[in-house]
């Protein structure tokens, strides 16, 4: 037995180290593979999940659609892999996947103890409370005592309970498995509050009976940036992520969309010609086809064109731009230089 | 010489009405006391509540084909969300256009089933036609040959999904259980001890687990870049998990069996798998008919479990559909569609599980 004990972990870390060799060229295993393997939500209105007809649409599958516009010059050539909140991390550490694009929140702990890179936020997100207005509640520090609707192993659970202690109050918390059941939960009145993301709270309060009868709290309380992640140790891999996802918004601060880029093509800003590829270097650097971002916004379209197709005014999430509008109109969005 | 009968001796009564009829069933079963008296009303009572709402709520203001804005102004059952979603909830991720295929291989899977179904057709051919009918049922599903497209396994989901890993994992589960089973029984030590702990080790834990680690432990051990199908790593999980169940159930069957058979096989001079197949196994499988049907119905529901490991069985493709905005808060229809597809047939196995035993039953 002891003998065993000691042989066991150097088998693990022998297959882990060998593992990891192998891993160091995704780029080339994906473009022998042909296309890309996203791991994604699956459930998650706006961000990922498959429509009547089976085709997945999301602001997370755009994300992933970007990656597979920047490699293969088409936005088509993903495959995507439904993944839990439990079975997300280990599918990325198994090579699974070859990128996770699931609304996974960025934190220390999974950035470094569980060996992952996170590219650039595709979406700022914080935890918020909807209640029901005749509650005569206006600020979450008024909810003492109150019961809470709250999906279980989640960072929200944690968060919530967080809130409750530092401001010295008490929870019931009501605690059901999935999104659809806890919204019909709260509806039917059996807790005062529902807290989750509050991108999700503005889906739920859209499809309530009467939506004029609720109302989102102002305090948000936790900070939940959503973005892309990829495995440890493999750089060239992490920025093609990272500059898909930044050429997003660049896309969105230079004006260009999936309209007018072929005019744009014939711009005389030397800033979008280069972004374009029209004068080349930026797909060199980055070991892909100088066609790279205009591929994506061909095919995908800018920032704006993905959140207004996803989540914005249009959809039932109808959620407004707020933390996702560009640095220049108030938001978080910024773009470094492509050059 | 006839003999007229005589008169008026005695009168042809009706019995009186309280006698006959349903109003002396109702009274011989339902007010035959106080206490049964009370019991009756008392449930006429809930009845008369909750009955009529159900059926104008199911049936009467329904929408059953209708945009969800209808549904929101109607106070009652929204099937729309059932028949507006159907072909995902039932195909999953199989191409829109090609759905044709894995109905046509369902199709073919209810013939073969119901066909088998009689004992009569219990013939070789028999068999040729589930070897075609499988064959072609998986050409359906996977393409690539005489010139339909290829579908990748990973696009395949729903209903077909759900009898996939339900037929082929009862059917490997029911052989491989009798083995262990007759391992367990075995005096040779090396099989008996594996058999016995295999056994125990498997039912110690439960299917979500195994399912688990096939998903998520497993990968990690194979080298990199390898990857074996999720959907035969889920049906390997659950023809494992069925058969320790399955063994135990036909352990209880073998020892159920006479001594005395067991003696004679062996007196007429047939050796250990004569013996077996002729006469002990027969015995001992139909004593254990409706345990082991029992099995197979919870096996049939426990596929829903394939969830954790990102399969959309039947049940997951449902549940998408309800993350939908749309459809969100008509979970209760849904729900009621998928379990009627589960109970009809967890019914025709439990159904069919007493007819054959009946038609086996040769009073020994």
């Amino acid at each position: 037995m002891k003998q065993l004990t000691r042989v066991v972990p150097s088998v693990v870390a022998a297959l882990c180290l060998s593992a990891s060799i192998a891993m160091a060229g995704t780029l080339d295993d994906v473009k022998a593979k042909g296309f890309i393997q996203a791991g994604v939500n699956g459930d998650l209105f706006g961000f990922a999940k498959p429509d009547s007809k089976g085709v997945w649409k999301g602001l997370d599958v755009d994300t992933a659609r970007a990656i597979a516009a920047a490699i293969f010059g088409d936005a088509d050539k993903v495959k995507y892999t439904p993944l839990t909140a439990k079975t997300r991390f280990t599918a990325l550490q198994s090579g699974e996947i070859d990128v996770l694009t699931r609304n996974a929140t960025q934190t220390l702990s999974r950035d470094t103890s569980l060996g992952l890179n996170f590219a650039h936020v595709n979406f700022y997100d914080g935890q918020g409370f909807l209640i029901k207005k005749d509650l005569g509640v206006t600020s979450a520090t008024q909810l003492d005592g109150a019961s809470v609707c709250v999906l279980p192993g989640t960072t929200t659970e944690q968060n919530v309970a967080d809130y409750f202690r530092v401001h010295k109050m008490t929870m019931n918390p009501v605690v059901i498995e999935n999104t659809a059941e806890l919204s019909k939960a709260f509806f039917a009145g059996r807790c005062d509050c529902m807290t989750s993301d509050a991108s999700q709270l503005a889906g739920i309060r859209a499809v309530a009976p009467t939506p004029a009868d609720y109302m989102l709290l102002p305090e948000i309380i936790s900070k939940e940036p959503l973005a892309p992640a990829v495995r440890h140790g493999d750089d060239q891999w992490l920025d093609i992520v990272n500059y898909s996802v930044l050429a997003l918004i660049a896309a969105e601060e230079m004006g260009i969309t999936s309209e007018n880029i072929d005019e744009m093509l014939k711009s005389t800003d030397p800033k979008i010609l280069r972004f374009l590829g029209v004068s080349p270097g930026n797909g060199e650097s980055l070991g892909l086809d100088e066609k790279w971002a205009y591929n994506i916004i061909k095919q995908v379209g800018n920032y704006a064109e993905v959140f207004e197709r996803n989540v914005g005014a249009q959809t039932p999430l109808k959620i407004e731009r707020g933390l996702n509008a560009l640095w220049n109109n108030g938001g978080l969005m910024y773009s470094p230089p492509f050059k | 010489m006839e003999e007229t009968p005589p008169e008026k001796t005695t009168q042809r009564l009706r019995p009186p009405i309280r006698n006959v009829g349903i109003l002396s069933w109702i009274r011989a079963n339902l007010f035959n006391g106080w206490f049964n008296t009370i019991l009756s009303l008392v449930f006429a009572y809930v009845l008369f509540l909750t009955i009529p709402p159900f059926i104008e709520w199911a049936f009467i203001n329904s929408n059953w084909v209708s945009t969800s804005e209808e549904c929101k102004a109607s106070s009652g059952a929204c099937w729309s969300i059932v028949t507006a979603n159907i072909r995902f909830i039932l195909f999953g991720f199989y191409p829109h256009d090609l759905q044709w295929r894995p109905l046509l291989a369902v199709v073919i899977l209810v013939l073969l089933l119901f066909y088998s179904q009689n004992r009569k057709h219990w013939a070789k051919s028999l068999a040729y036609a589930w070897a075609i009918g499988l064959f072609s049922m998986g050409l359906l599903l996977k393409g690539g040959l005489f010139g339909l497209v290829s579908v990748d396994s990973s696009n395949w989901g729903g209903l077909p999904l759900t009898l996939l890993l339900s037929v082929f994992g009862l059917t490997a589960a029911y052989p491989v259980g009798i083995i262990l089973a007759l391992g367990r029984q075995s005096n040779m030590p090396i099989i008996k001890s594996f058999c016995i702990i295999y056994i125990e080790l498997i039912r110690g834990v439960p299917l979500i687990s195994l399912l688990f680690m096939s998903s998520v432990v497993f990968p990690l051990f194979l080298p990199e870049g390898m990857s074996i199908n999720p959907i035969l790593r889920a049906q390997v999980a659950i023809i494992m998990f069925t058969a320790a169940y399955i063994a135990e159930v036909v352990r209880g069957g073998l020892q159920g069996v006479e001594r005395g058979q067991y003696e004679a096989a062996e007196s007429i001079g047939l050796n250990y798998f004569q013996s077996m197949r002729r006469i002990i196994l027969p015995q001992a499988l139909r004593i254990v008919i409706p345990p082991s049907v029992s099995i197979l119905i919870s096996a049939f529901k426990d596929t829903s479990l394939v969830v954790i490991i990102a399969l959309y069985d039947l049940l997951k493709t449902t549940q998408t559909t309800l993350s939908d905005p749309k459809w969100m808060g008509y979970s209760s229809e849904a729900y009621i569609f998928v379990a009627m597809i589960y109970f009809v047939c967890c019914f025709f196995m439990s159904n069919y599980s007493r007819k054959l035993e009946k038609e086996l039953d040769t009073d020994l």
